[in-house]
């Protein structure tokens, strides 16, 4: 069952054009980055580019360099330490927001102030007002994915079909028992939904949160994450290195975004059955 | 019906008073529900019929106490009706059943949530899901299960909370013929198990005759009872029998043309659903 799942997943066609077109692209890319030496005409914006054997090469001898796995190990921390938060405060916020007016009356309105403003925006207010670069990168981090959970559970739990609340009512159900096995659950989809939007959000802030903020100061330059190693490459010349890092924050952000959907797909067994 | 002390089954008639209910208000008021007055008979499987859009559900709303009625008062035991309450139970029209939920699940919520879950609960559980042949199902989700099943379940996860009353608001709206009748029985059935109290609104003819002890016909928009007639037909009835039955043609004939006169009114009055029932009554009688 499970293998002819996987053999269905990596045959046929569709993935037959997947790999080629991936295949075509590396070429086109080669050869438009080492156009000058072949052709002796640099094309535009490729030619400037290194090309992805060189990458490659660069890549390989990073593998063994403690220094470049503690980039990754920095950001994977600042992202899930920024969103293990936003989901801890967000999701009970959205949730109370909707099933109480007065506190909705009241929350809201800052709410819909604060949200429109970039957590990028607040990256030198929070180097000012947390003691460490480490907690003002998170800070933003956390930012970055709090304002989409917390819309998307209140959307979630304020389009809930009402009949499921009146079936539930006229059959005895307890304010808790309606919240805990009604709201919550038909809610949960939403914040499946905003978690894996919020996530994605996270990796986009906390790259350029250490880009800016020199990557922490209690890791120096080593332990800067991912962005930091980014910003470092393109100052010390190094364009390999450059694109390197964009490959690891593509690979990182995939991971993170899978582990989302199946911890998703997880929590709401009901959903794959429609 | 037999003590004055009401509290079980004898005691859950339902009485409506010269309700009315109007929605919005000023220029924009709507009355729906005009001086209605109708029973509910304890122990008896009343169904409520009238022209599409006349006003029904509202009646329904106002029953479980969803809404409060305009005026008037509806009594249950004697009791007014304030809000929702555990003794009615209403099944709606389009399937409530939880969809996070696993049919055993949606059966068992009542007896969880009123903290009743225990040997019990899950025997009367299993007992009805064989009653209305889910016992293969139990494990499923409702998107897994068929327009009928979802309708059958959904029946189960009332029944097994015992409600006083039972409020179904056209429950079987939208099934393919053959389905409905099937629906039928398994409904039939299952009130006989216990003759509670049961409310049943449609606007299927061949459905209300099969079904009711007692039938209400409503008027037209803003909505009150035009009559009450009593179908005599033995249970349990067959399908089959009762389309031969001279008895229940008589009344068939008896509802649609009284049917026919409020969907005119309608009509005049400008509305598009009267027309569609308007053509059928005339290619039927002609």
């Amino acid at each position: 069952m499970k293998f002819n799942q996987l053999k269905k997943k990596f045959s046929g066609r569709a993935v037959l054009r997947g790999v080629s077109a991936i295949i075509m692209f590396i070429i086109i890319w080669e050869l438009g980055a080492r156009s000058e030496e072949m052709l002796g005409y640099r094309v535009p914006f490729l030619g400037l580019v290194p090309p992805p054997s060189a990458v490659f090469t660069s890549w390989m001898g990073l593998v063994g360099d403690p220094s470049y796995w503690s980039s990754w190990y920095m950001s994977f921390l600042r992202v899930f330490g920024g969103f293990l938060a936003a989901m801890i405060i967000g999701i009970p916020l959205g949730l109370f927001m909707s099933v109480n007016r007065t506190f909705y009356g009241i929350a809201f309105p800052s709410f819909e102030v604060l949200r429109p403003i970039p957590p990028l925006a607040w990256v030198p207010a929070s180097i000012i007002f947390w003691p460490t670069q480490e907690l003002s990168i998170a800070f933003v981090t956390f930012l970055g994915a709090f304002y989409t959970i917390v819309i998307n559970v209140l959307g979630g739990a304020q389009s809930i079909n009402r009949q499921f609340l009146q079936a539930a009512q006229s059959m005895g159900a307890s304010q808790w028992d309606i919240f805990r096995r009604i709201i919550f659950p038909a809610t949960l989809p939403s914040i499946v939904v905003g978690s894996a939007v919020g996530m994605g959000i996270t990796w986009e802030v906390v790259v350029a949160a250490e880009m800016i903020s020199g990557g922490g100061s209690d890791g120096g330059g080593a332990g800067g994450g991912l962005g930091f190693f980014i910003w470092s490459s393109y100052v010390g010349g190094s364009y390999e290195q450059i694109i390197v890092g964009m490959i690891s924050i593509g690979i990182a952000g995939y991971f993170s975004s899978e582990l989302l959907r199946q911890l998703g797909g997880y929590l709401t067994p009901w959903l794959k059955t429609r | 019906m037999t003590s004055d002390n009401s509290t079980s089954n004898s005691g859950n008639e339902i009485v409506a008073n010269n309700i009315s209910k109007t929605f919005g208000a000023g220029p924009f008021a709507k009355e729906v529900v005009k001086d209605c007055s109708f029973t509910i008979e304890s122990n008896k499987l009343t169904v409520m019929i009238g022209p599409s859009g006349c006003g029904k559900s509202s009646i329904i709303q106002l029953l479980a106490g969803f809404e409060p009625a305009t005026s008037g008062e509806i009594l249950i035991g004697g009791q007014p009706i304030t809000g929702p309450g555990k003794d009615r139970l209403v099944l709606f029209q389009e399937s409530a059943l939880f969809p996070w939920m696993t049919t055993w699940d949606n059966v068992m919520y009542g007896p969880r949530a009123r903290g009743e879950d225990g040997k019990e609960a899950a025997k009367q559980a299993e007992f009805l899901l064989s009653k209305v042949g889910l016992e293969a199902f139990r494990d499923k989700f409702p998107a897994q299960l068929s327009g009928g099943m979802q309708r059958r379940a959904e029946l189960a996860r009332a029944m097994i909370n015992k409600p006083d009353v039972m409020i179904l608001d056209e429950p079987f709206r939208g099934l393919d013929h053959m389905s409905k009748e099937l629906m039928w029985e398994y409904y039939a059935n299952l009130f006989e198990e216990d003759r509670n109290t049961n409310f049943f609104v449609t606007t299927d003819i061949d459905e209300a005759i099969y079904l009711a002890d007692r039938l209400l016909i409503m008027t037209n928009l803003p909505t009150s009872t035009r009559t009450v007639i009593e179908i005599d037909i033995p249970r349990p009835r067959i399908i089959d029998d009762i389309a031969n039955s001279d008895r229940a043609n008589e009344i068939k004939t008896e509802v649609m043309t009284l049917l026919h006169e409020e969907a005119m009114k309608s009509f005049s009055g400008g509305s598009k659903a009267a027309a569609d029932f308007l053509e059928a009554y005339s290619k039927r009688t002609s």
